[in-house]
């Protein structure tokens, strides 16, 4: 490993914790890196999938739930008796009631904004819950919402964020917390910010405006729960993929300890971020079913979800100034940034912890400054979306760097190149204390331009423009940080609110051979739409060498798995390697002890080999897995004394975060807690018709260097999903409230997820491989990719396109009405007829 | 409200049940035979996670009642793979990872049943034309348009 760059401000002094890594990345893998079909498709392919919303229990029934209307209001009554009348309904609740026997649901806020699973005294947003309730079906529980009335008394509504900063009176969301809808303000100073800015040539600087959009998974959000009255534990299956890190908090707003909670994975339908907790749910189904005597479920309707749940994305204005000098060279990024939280404040400040941990891009950047403005407004909360605010960041600081290079007037990629840390520097720290763990940029981008075959692009460019038409290229170049710790969660908290020790997030598994020698892989972390059981299968085929045929994948709920943080972060491929590693190194052990017995061979000369173990050197003289699990199963008494001979084949191991330090004490830099550090090459060809304002894609390329690749097919499935997301994030999607905080944009119909239609002819996926040397086998994270490039490098390219017109975009997303807007504000500033 | 009679073929077998005239087609189809493999994403016939053929044509089944499907003929994945065998259709998707969460899948394979019963050699923009008619959050697309292309080829080939 190279000589580490700490910035001065931080202590280098043993800074870099040793590397925890057993397996070396090498070249002649037999499974990793390979194009294994997946192994979840056959039941998805099927339609046996198991998901929520297919669970059906003995004398279940069914809940709705009815959701305010208006933005902010006091309630003042609710009367239910209409529908507690209705045929079929058994059970009205109401805010007060389910109070009485529950509590507030679980945050990660300090200090606390109270929430409950049904609103109680105000409503704080559209669509937030007012009552439920529980009949034999679905659409009796839904007539008699109808049925319920509900008085109440308007609030002034806060929906502009910037406005909200001087909330007052009647206007303030959450009085208890004080007399403002400023949930926090604080300024994070990494490195010499004034000194850099002091020695800059020029300072760009630019109002940025990132809208919000969300994840909306084509599942929504359900629960199905049971209360046992005999034991006073409740059964619970969701789609929440927390189940194993805090699933127990959701029995601790219901009053129950732990082991009184068992929550249980289900196949889930997709989440991108936005099923990380699903707490809501699961708090309030499980609530019903305690109050009704029986197993009820709840499914989101799609209007349930766009208007109330996890998955409203970031939502910021960015006041930005980036200092530069006249050759190019970077040197120190300053900005404030508003971000409109809505009404509850989920997951803290998270979002811009986790910021912080790439913040400077994959650029040498000297130093940072940070005062975060962080806004309670009548919107639905913000979640988790593929991102989790780094992809805002990503969009920030690429056009900081477009804007540097449009002011002096330099070629995009050059100046991206001119300030890459090189890859003789990593190990990396950045201002924000955060180490990059390792990297290769410009070979990314000349990947990158290889496939996109940049003369081409530019040909076609300067062809089109002699046509007259709107021909842009646009290249971001961005980090893509892996492996959450939770340190992102809290570090960022106020010194004086409850703080937090190190905090790993860690990832289990258990592996027990049968005696037939097949190996079943336990996993605390559920399917939600990644590819768990190929990879675990591929890892576990590789440390056996077995044929993947013999593995099977089960998922364990809060009952029986050891701890696991589930996927999220881009964390599990790495995460779910490391606990394999671990358990498979002590399997392995025991196999080797018991066929050294077998062999009359010392353990350590024996190898596994294709399905076997064998003495090394010596074909021929070797037991198949099988025949040593059943000897291990049943014939112990045939073994040596000793408990490393006790009946079975079975090992767990649980998996800590590979490399997590604390923050400064006085924030001055935050440790590391993001280091798994992918990076990606985006490149878009665009052509904009300025008379419609339709952005069409006509080419586009990703690069991603992810380390060492498991399952090349899924990580570019990722990258392609994943910039899909990107640009609908970019061009089309937007949670819109108008100035009454409606939503407009509810359904599907005007919340524009993109089709077909809206694809380039293809995305062309490239991979360059930077091994992490702290990860086994050097794998890095990739599953947030796509999203995380994809919209800098289409601003760009739509700005490209329109250079001719001189317009700036400061502002997504980039819908043919905002680009028209763009292009007519040009038209009637420089006196041209204006058009449509 | 009072309950009506619907005959309704699905996959192959006859169904007769009384119903709630309001009962919408993919509930009939989830909660009344069990048949689970019809999704439900947006209810307001955008998304199409829950398109089922009737009688041969895509249909979204959150936009129709049970009770319009009376007589007819309802296909659902479950039609798909026959004794235990993926059908060409879904082992291209699974050999061009034309899937990931799975929750669009069944929907996109009606379609391009549909499809691929009009025309058995659709062009690439035929294809384009079907997969645009649904959602996929996941994939971008792409792959599922290479499955459809692969499945073209494979039934041509007479390969199963």
């Amino acid at each position: 490993m190279n000589s580490p760059h700490i910035p001065k401000h931080i202590p280098s002094e043993g800074y870099i914790p040793q590397s925890r890594q057993r397996e070396k990345p090498r070249k002649d893998y037999k499974w990793i890196g390979k194009n294994m079909k997946r192994v979840e498709d056959p039941r998805l392919l099927t339609g046996q999938a198991g998901y929520i919303d297919d669970i059906k229990l003995p004398n279940m029934a069914y809940a709705a739930v009815l959701r305010s209307d208006r933005a902010h209001a006091r309630i003042k009554k609710i009367d239910v008796a209409k529908a507690k009348a209705l045929p079929g309904v058994l059970l009205v609740m109401t805010g007060e009631d389910a109070k009485k026997v529950t509590g507030p649901t679980a945050q990660f806020a300090s200090p606390p904004v109270v929430q409950y699973c049904i609103a109680v005294d105000r409503v704080r947003h559209v669509g937030e819950a007012v009552a439920a309730v529980v009949a034999e079906n679905r659409y009796i529980a839904e007539d008699a919402c109808e049925l319920i009335d509900v008085e109440y008394e308007d609030l002034p509504v806060v929906v502009d964020p910037e406005q909200a900063v001087h909330s007052t009176g009647d206007a303030v969301l959450h009085p208890d917390r004080g007399p403002t809808n400023l949930a926090y303000r604080k300024t994070f100073s990494f490195g010499p910010v004034d000194d850099d800015f002091a020695k800059a040539d020029r300072v760009v600087e630019r109002r940025l405006r990132w809208a919000r959009s969300g994840a909306q998974p084509l599942e929504t959000v359900g629960a199905v729960a049971e209360y046992h009255s005999g034991t006073g534990k409740f059964t619970v299956y969701g789609n929440s993929s927390f189940v194993n890190y805090v699933g127990w908090l959701v029995g601790a707003s219901l009053g129950v300890p732990a082991h009184k909670f068992n929550l249980i994975p289900v196949t889930t339908g997709g989440s991108f971020g936005s099923k990380l907790f699903t707490h809501k749910v699961l708090t309030l189904t499980a609530t019903l079913a305690r109050a009704c005597g029986r197993p009820v479920k709840y499914m989101e309707d799609r209007l349930d979800n766009t208007m109330s749940c996890d998955n409203h994305g970031s939502d910021r204005i960015y006041y930005c100034k980036l200092a530069v000098k006249n050759d190019g060279t970077i040197l120190a990024l300053k900005f404030q940034v508003i971000d409109d939280y809505g009404a509850y404040l989920q997951f803290g400040y998270g979002t811009h912890g986790n910021s912080l941990c790439q913040i400077v891009g994959p650029y040498r950047i000297n130093s940072v400054e940070m005062e975060l403005v962080a806004v309670l407004t009548n919107k639905c909360q913000q979640g988790a979306y593929r991102g989790f605010g780094s992809e805002v960041t990503n969009w920030m600081v690429e056009r900081m760097v477009d804007a540097a290079a449009d002011e002096l007037k330099m070629d995009p990629f050059e100046i991206r190149r001119k300030n890459f840390i090189r890859p003789d520097q990593f190990p990396y720290v950045i201002p924000t204390g955060n180490l990059y763990d390792s990297g290769n940029y410009p070979a990314v981008m000349d990947e990158a331009l290889r496939i996109a075959d940049i003369k081409k692009w530019k040909d076609i460019q300067a062809k089109g423009r002699a046509e007259g038409r709107c021909i842009g290229i646009g290249v971001a170049t961005c980090q893509e940080r892996s492996v959450f710790s939770a340190t992102e969660f809290w570090s960022l908290n106020p010194l004086d609110t409850p703080g937090f020790q190190l905090t790993s997030s860690p990832e289990s598994t258990q592996i027990r051979i049968d005696p037939t020698g097949n190996i079943q892989v336990t996993l605390g972390s559920p399917f939600w739409g990644n590819s768990p059981e190929t990879i675990a299968t591929q890892i576990v085929a590789e440390q056996f060498q077995c044929d993947p045929g013999n593995v099977n994948i089960v998922y364990a709920g809060t009952d029986s798995a050891f701890n696991s943080t589930g996927p999220g972060g881009s964390r599990f491929t790495v995460m779910i390697a490391g606990a394999i590693v671990g358990a498979s190194v002590k399997l392995k052990e025991k196999i080797r002890r018991i066929a050294g017995q077998m062999l009359e061979s010392s353990p350590g000369d024996l190898e596994f080999r294709d399905g076997k173990i064998g003495v090394k050197g010596v074909p021929g003289m070797e037991k198949t897995i099988g025949e040593v699990a059943l000897f291990a199963h049943y014939f112990r008494l045939g073994l040596p004394d000793g408990d490393e001979y006790s009946s079975g084949l079975d090992a767990s191991y649980v998996y800590d975060h590979p490399l997590t330090t604390m923050p400064a004490a006085d924030r001055s830099h935050l440790g590391i807690f993001y280091p798994i550090m992918g990076h990606m090459c985006h490149m878009a060809l665009v052509e904009v018709d300025p008379k419609t304002g339709k952005v069409k894609i006509l080419d586009y390329v990703a690069v991603h260097d992810a380390g060492t690749v498991v399952n090349p097919m899924t990580l570019a499935g990722h990258i392609r999903g994943g910039t899909a997301q990107g640009i609908g994030s970019a061009l089309y999607e937007h949670f819109y409230y108008d100035e009454n905080g409606q939503l407009l944009t509810a359904s599907f119909a005007d919340y524009l997820i993109p089709t077909l239609d809206e694809m380039p002819a293809q995305i062309r996926v490239g991979h360059v491989e930077t091994p992490s040397p702290f990860t086994e086998y050097g794998i890095k994270g990739g599953g947030e990719g796509g999203r995380m490039g994809a919209p800098p490098a289409l601003t760009r390219a739509v700005e490209d396109a329109l250079s001719r017109y001189g317009i700036r975009v400061d502002e997504l997303p980039l819908t043919p009405r905002r680009v028209r807007s763009l292009v007519r504000a040009t038209e009637q500033r420089q006196g041209r007829t204006p058009g449509i | 409200m009072s309950a009506v009679k619907v005959n309704v073929r699905v996959n192959g077998t006859a169904y007769a049940r009384e119903i709630e005239p309001r009962m919408l087609l993919c509930d009939f189809l989830r909660e009344e035979l069990e048949l689970k493999g019809t999704h439900i994403g947006c209810e307001h016939g955008v998304c199409g996670v829950c398109t089922v053929l009737v009688d041969g044509e895509s249909t979204r089944a959150c936009l129709l009642f049970a009770v319009q499907a009376d007589g007819a003929e309802v296909r659902t994945v479950e039609s798909l793979a026959k004794d235990g065998q993926l059908s060409p259709l879904q082992q291209a998707f699974r050999e061009n990872h034309g899937l990931q969460c799975g929750f669009c899948t069944p929907a996109m394979l009606m379609v391009a049943t549909e499809l691929l019963e009009h025309d058995p050699d659709p062009s690439l923009e035929d294809i384009r034309e079907a997969v645009s008619s649904n959602l996929c959050r996941c994939t971008g697309y792409f792959n599922i348009v290479d499955a459809v292309r692969t499945a073209v080829a494979m039934i041509k080939e007479g390969k199963q």
